[in-house]
């Protein structure tokens, strides 16, 4: 990890703080989240805890209601019952746009960028909210080449720069990934939902990804879900499973993958 | 850094932009010396009245069925305004741009809670309501329409009565029209527009409340439809149900789709091509509504990009934009 890289991830706004005194802070606290669908229960019960300065792994078997949970998170769904704490605020009823603009900035499943924008300007859009430039339908786009230089450290720090001016649409599939998080980083979010950052990648792709997230992790809380094991053991300071929409077991990677409940959701399938 | 981003190639291609725009303009200047110009005036209404429809569908990725409440709303309130109480014709012409931005803001404000083809039968069903609302209410005289409403003079001294001044007022009117479609698309918020015809979820999880940037784009494309509305009912001197019927909004939807969805230019190439045939055809035994029926097929089966937006996606347009062929 370069040096350019700490810097454009570190963020302007977020106060340095002493991390020691940080680790522990929590952010993002669900209680008692439920959600049914028509009398299928697709979350039941989840608690759940994301602190500052750590990455937390949601995992579980497909159907487990690992993205539904995100999706309550991120208030893109409504949770039946249960309520949503960001940062001292009751986001229960909050709509998505502001929890956004609160800090809690998600990432998508399936490839979220915007296809037949250039790599530049997927990074301004995000950059131009914060900014106030989304309004004014009557400066010329060069009003927002002041983005620039803050979306070219972003570029940098992913590793885009030679991919600047193409087309998002053009890109490999796991350029795309690390496109989408530079776009999210680029509001300096305070708290990151990443829903299978490395899913479909190659090897390479994924240390690049690992890196980016350790990284952007010292100053940041992560909640990601993430089927890569190996990644998860890896990266991830605490790890929660889901099955069948209810938590299993909670805790380091270490203790979850003993748990014999875990093994058998998973079938005896681990890495070894 | 961001002064240097003008490459070679680029500074080519703002060459030929330019070179184009003044080509295209000298042209449509020229124009009413070699063509009739209440055909020509009948176009450029159309033309602007399809790129503004474009400014939602190809720029933001509402599709509306519903913008002849606009643009023959808009007709009406400029020709009650200037025949029934006197005003000038750009004050009447202003009247229909404030009356459909208000119309857009109602039938926006419905139709962007709906994503698809639940929206667009919103913007369908509410535009019926207000064609009804025209049958009967009084002041559009059914189906008479509202006739014989004078054309005036211009700020008071510039006789619209003679066609060339209408003409050049009418070409003013959609230079500056465009102008300010091109100026929104290549905006701030028109950055956020395209986001959002992008990926909606994504635009949302970036923090931006979608529905107030589709609404704006609702209202501004209902006011750039009323400004097309308002000049056709004083070019025409009437206003009647013709142009506030359903297919009123689906001619738009065809000239759109025909020059191409999301290009600036398109939208007016799609315009001229229908008005003309319709003009040539009108005079003939056979019935126009097959022509455009099978042109539209051709289009959406051979052609789906449009005119220009083939021509954009061909070889020829890739070196235009400087772009690598591949």
């Amino acid at each position: 990890m370069t040096s350019s890289t700490a810097t454009a991830f570190g963020g302007g706004q977020s106060s340095p703080g002493t991390p020691d005194n940080q680790t522990s802070r929590v952010v993002l606290s669900a209680r008692g989240l439920r959600r049914d669908f028509g009398g299928f229960i697709a979350v039941n019960n989840v608690d759940l805890d994301v602190h500052h300065a750590k990455v937390h792994a949601l995992i579980g078997p497909n159907g487990a209601g690992k993205t539904t949970v995100f999706n309550l998170l991120t208030k893109f769904l409504q949770p039946s019952s249960g309520t949503i704490m960001l940062l001292d605020h009751d986001i229960t009823k909050t709509d998505p746009a502001r929890v956004a603009r609160m800090g809690l900035v998600r990432s998508f499943q399936i490839s979220a960028v915007f296809p037949h924008l250039t790599v530049l300007d997927n990074v301004r859009v995000a950059l131009q909210r914060p900014g106030h430039l989304s309004t004014q339908f009557w400066l010329p786009l060069s009003a927002l080449n002041k983005l620039n230089e803050r979306a070219n450290e972003l570029i940098e720090a992913v590793g885009l720069s030679d991919a600047r001016n193409r087309l998002a649409a053009d890109l490999s599939y796991g350029r795309k990934r690390v496109l989408e998080i530079a776009t999210t980083l680029a509001l300096d979010p305070k708290v990151l939902l990443l829903d299978e950052p490395m899913a479909g990648m190659g090897h390479e792709d994924v240390h690049i990804v690992s890196d980016i997230i350790r990284e952007v992790a010292k100053d940041r809380a992560i909640l990601m879900v993430e089927h890569n094991l190996k990644v998860v053991a890896d990266l991830c300071d605490q790890v929660t499973v889901l099955q069948r929409g209810e938590i299993l077991t909670s805790g380091d990677y270490k203790t979850v993958s003993q748990d014999e409940r875990v093994r058998v959701a998973y079938m005896g399938t681990e890495h070894d | 850094m961001t002064q240097s981003v003008l490459t070679a190639p680029k500074q080519k291609l703002l060459t030929l932009e330019v070179t184009l725009i003044v080509a295209g303009i000298a042209l449509l200047v020229l124009a009413p010396f070699f063509f009739y110009p209440v055909f020509l005036m009948k176009v450029l209404c159309f033309a602007l009245f399809a790129c503004a429809f474009n400014l939602l569908l190809g720029y933001t990725g509402i599709l509306s069925f519903g913008h002849a409440a606009f643009f023959g709303g808009a007709a009406y309130f400029t020709a009650h305004s200037v025949k029934e109480w006197g005003f000038s014709p750009e004050l009447g012409i202003l009247v229909g741009v404030a009356g459909a931005a208000f119309l857009g803001l109602i039938i926006g404000f419905f139709a962007i809670r709906r994503q698809g083809i639940y929206s667009t039968m919103i913007t369908l069903a509410l535009s019926q309501m207000f064609f009804f609302f025209c049958l009967q209410a009084s002041f559009t005289h059914g189906e008479d329409g509202i006739q014989g409403v004078p054309r005036g003079h211009l700020f008071g001294f510039i006789d619209l009565n003679q066609s060339l001044n209408m003409y050049f007022f009418v070409l003013a009117v959609f230079l500056i029209g465009m102008f300010i479609i091109w100026r929104i698309i290549n905006s701030p918020f028109g950055m956020i527009l395209k986001s959002v015809r992008e990926n909606e979820p994504r635009a949302i999880s970036l923090g931006y409340s979608v529905a107030r940037y589709k609404l704006a784009a609702f209202v501004m494309s209902a006011a750039l439809t009323g400004l097309a509305g308002g000049v056709k009912a004083i070019v025409f001197q009437f206003a009647t149900l013709t142009d506030v019927s359903w297919q009123m909004s689906g001619e738009v939807v065809l000239m759109t789709l025909l020059g191409g969805i999301g290009t600036l230019v398109g939208p007016v190439f799609g315009a001229a091509l229908i008005s003309a045939l319709e003009n040539y055809l009108a005079t003939s035994e056979f019935p126009v509504t097959v022509i455009t029926g099978i042109i539209f097929m051709i289009c959406v089966l051979v052609f789906r990009r449009g005119i220009i937006g083939e021509l954009y996606a061909s070889r020829f347009g890739k070196r235009l934009e400087g772009k690598p062929e591949n």
